[in-house]
């Protein structure tokens, strides 16, 4: 890689396409590792149904249980805020919106740079906060391993890439621009392997949850 | 049984690992959050406790044989096997601070039922040999002798010849074609057999025809509380085996929790086979009565009272309006604690802790959680409906120097029964 441009070009075109395949390959073969297990049929008379009580937790799970929340409000709420401010960046950035209108074909509004450079800032800021939190917490310090800090890092460089590509903080530009989109495909290519993966599998462990808790009539 | 080897315990963790285990196990974050949800860690503070962590070994059986990367790094010698070492290391864990109560299961964001998992794990330590000594002990009497405390049935005829003595009433024992056979745990026959009077007095006044069974009278299965599906198939099949004999409509779990959960829930599933008849926990079939007039009492008891959710009939077996229903019938003044119904907090006696000596520390311990639930209230009476939940609660007020009277809601019906109604 001779220059700036050659290693943006590699990084858009053979990296790219190699980080998609193991992407897009990588979550379907999860998915089916997970779904094809089955599970047994159970012979037990049920007291409710299973899959409007599933698809309700799916929905119910998203807020937080009372007591969890006055007891960690910090991980309930930086958790809300880094996820949403990550999708934020990713989806209503203008320059995301032109790329994803040009490879998938469907566009809708953006927000204006100043908002999304600002949600940029609080979502760094959180995610900062939050591996702090993780360090120093009892619980999450002694349950982490290597791979919580990997998809910290994962999570975090394609938003500190991206800041600093949109304000032109390194030079040159597209060396930038290209390190903002191998820290995608970073992302990308750790998901099928590490807990990124909840991502996808979160609405099915809510369902199995709700559904075999409606079986016997609770509301999970 | 076979002999316990390391090999059989991981041929059961696999055999234990489904659709639901594998979709819990991919989503977790160690975001933490159950941990503030189970009273094992609440009580201590003890980052051990946090319930997922306790699935450690399952989750390792998992990532390594039933993931494509985790066969891979485990091929590349990256992966932490599972060893004697590391299921002795856990077997506290899994048995000591954990009652199966579920409640992690409500709170987790991602939705990984937990308690769903240890009930999993626990096969595997069973088979492997790392199951607690208390246990064991439960589980070997319920197989040979009948009961996890060593009661016989001449235990019973005992209780019944009391009961028939003080109340002039019949308790009626292996009648053919009755409609109901009621079940009992071995803490009601030692510990409260007032529950037996209470359902005598009750059914007479109802109308029910119901009966006991001489070879099938235990309700509770320490095989599902020490984690051995073979022990426990063989428990519930006794019970079904006396219900069919006695050609029985229904069969009615007693109060205790773990009871129900046995017989209605994971009983077919251990067995193989739908039952030919129905199970209702007591407490359904008292509302019933209730809602068909069947259940009339006289008088209101004025003490300010609670009632304690026990876990596995209420969070785990969707009993959540009939205790309810039945205190409003009988008390003036009935409280809800701060956390109740499907959020409530265990007596930290249930999923076999009780049977674990070992245990019995940890367990006192973290009852202050309940302890502090109730000092919220400062109730003069507490309501349950469970056995070993009642056992549990006593102990630990006793331990705590708390004077609080602990009832049980099926007795306290049969004092505020109309006699001779008819």
């Amino acid at each position: 890689m001779s220059s700036p441009i050659d290693f943006l070009l590699w990084v858009k075109g053979p990296a790219f396409d190699i980080a998609l395949a193991v992407f897009v390959i990588g979550i379907v073969v999860r998915l089916l590792e997970i779904v094809l297990l089955g599970r047994k049929q159970d012979l037990a008379e049920p007291k409710g149904e299973e899959f409007g009580p599933g698809l309700r937790t799916i929905v119910t799970r998203t807020l937080p249980e009372a007591g969890s929340f006055k007891q960690s409000p910090f991980t309930v709420i930086g958790g809300y805020i880094w996820h949403i401010g990550f999708l934020i960046c990713l989806l209503f950035f203008v320059p995301h919106i032109e790329l994803l209108h040009s490879v998938l074909g469907i566009k809708w509004p953006g927000l204006s740079n100043h908002i999304v450079d600002a949600v940029a800032v609080v979502t760094m800021a959180t995610l900062v906060a939050m591996l702090i939190d993780r360090i120093t917490h009892s619980v999450k310090r002694f349950l982490s391993g290597p791979e919580d800090y990997l998809v910290w890092l994962a999570a975090f460089l394609p938003i500190v890439t991206g800041y600093l590509a949109y304000h032109r903080v390194l030079v040159p530009y597209p060396l930038v621009l290209g390190i903002h989109i191998l820290s995608i495909e970073f992302l990308m290519i750790l998901f099928p392997f590490t807990k990124l993966m909840h991502t996808f599998t979160f609405p099915l462990a809510r369902w199995y949850n709700g559904a075999m808790a409606g079986r016997r009539g609770v509301q999970s | 049984m076979s002999k316990a080897t390391l090999e059989r315990g991981l041929n059961a963790l696999r055999e234990e690992i489904d659709a639901p285990v594998a979709a819990f196990f991919s989503s977790c974050v160690n975001c933490g959050l159950c941990a503030e949800a189970c009273l094992f860690y609440t009580e201590t503070g003890d980052p051990r406790y946090t319930p997922i962590n306790k699935l450690e070994p399952l989750r390792r059986i998992w990532e390594q044989e039933f993931t494509l990367w985790g066969r891979i790094k485990k091929a590349l010698g990256l992966a932490q096997p599972v060893t004697d070492e590391l299921l002795q290391e856990w077997e506290p864990l899994v048995y000591d601070a954990c009652s199966l109560c579920g409640r992690c299961s409500m709170v987790c964001p991602v939705g990984n039922d937990i308690a769903y998992m240890i009930r999993k794990e626990r096969e595997g330590f069973v088979a492997s040999g790392n199951a607690p000594e208390g246990m064991k002990g439960a589980s070997t009497r319920a197989i040979k002798v009948g009961s996890p405390m060593g009661v016989k049935f001449h235990a019973v005829q005992a209780q019944i010849r009391h009961i028939e003595a003080d109340t002039g009433l019949e308790v009626p024992v292996d009648v053919e074609g009755a409609d109901y056979l009621a079940l009992l745990s071995s803490m009601e026959i030692m510990n409260f057999p007032e529950y037996i009077e209470a359902l005598a007095r009750i059914f007479k006044q109802a109308g029910v025809s119901w009966t006991l069974c001489s070879e099938a009278f235990e309700a509770t299965n320490a095989g599902i509380q020490i984690g051995s599906s073979d022990i426990a198939a063989e428990l519930v099949e006794r019970v079904v085996k006396g219900a069919e004999k006695l050609k029985v409509k229904y069969v009615i779990s007693p109060e205790c929790g773990h009871a129900y959960t046995a017989i209605r829930w994971e009983g077919p599933n251990l067995i193989g086979r739908r039952y030919p008849f129905k199970v209702v926990h007591i407490l359904e079939l008292l509302d019933e009565l209730r809602a068909a007039g069947r259940l009339k009492t006289q008088g209101m008891d004025e003490a300010r009272l609670t009632f304690h959710d026990p876990c596995q009939i209420v969070r785990k077996g969707g009993v959540l309006e009939p205790p309810r229903n039945l205190l409003k019938q009988v008390a003036a003044n009935f409280v809800e604690m701060s956390d109740h119904r499907e959020m409530n907090w265990c007596c930290g006696g249930g999923g076999g802790v009780s049977a674990n000596e070992r245990a019995d520390e940890l367990r006192l311990k973290v009852f202050a959680r309940k302890k502090s639930q109730l000092d919220e209230l400062n109730v003069d009476k507490l309501v349950t409906a469970c056995a070993n939940c009642r056992l549990m609660l006593e102990d630990g007020l006793e331990e705590y120097r708390v004077e609080l009277p602990v009832v049980g809601l099926t007795e306290m019906l049969a004092e505020h029964l109309v006699e001779d109604s008819e």
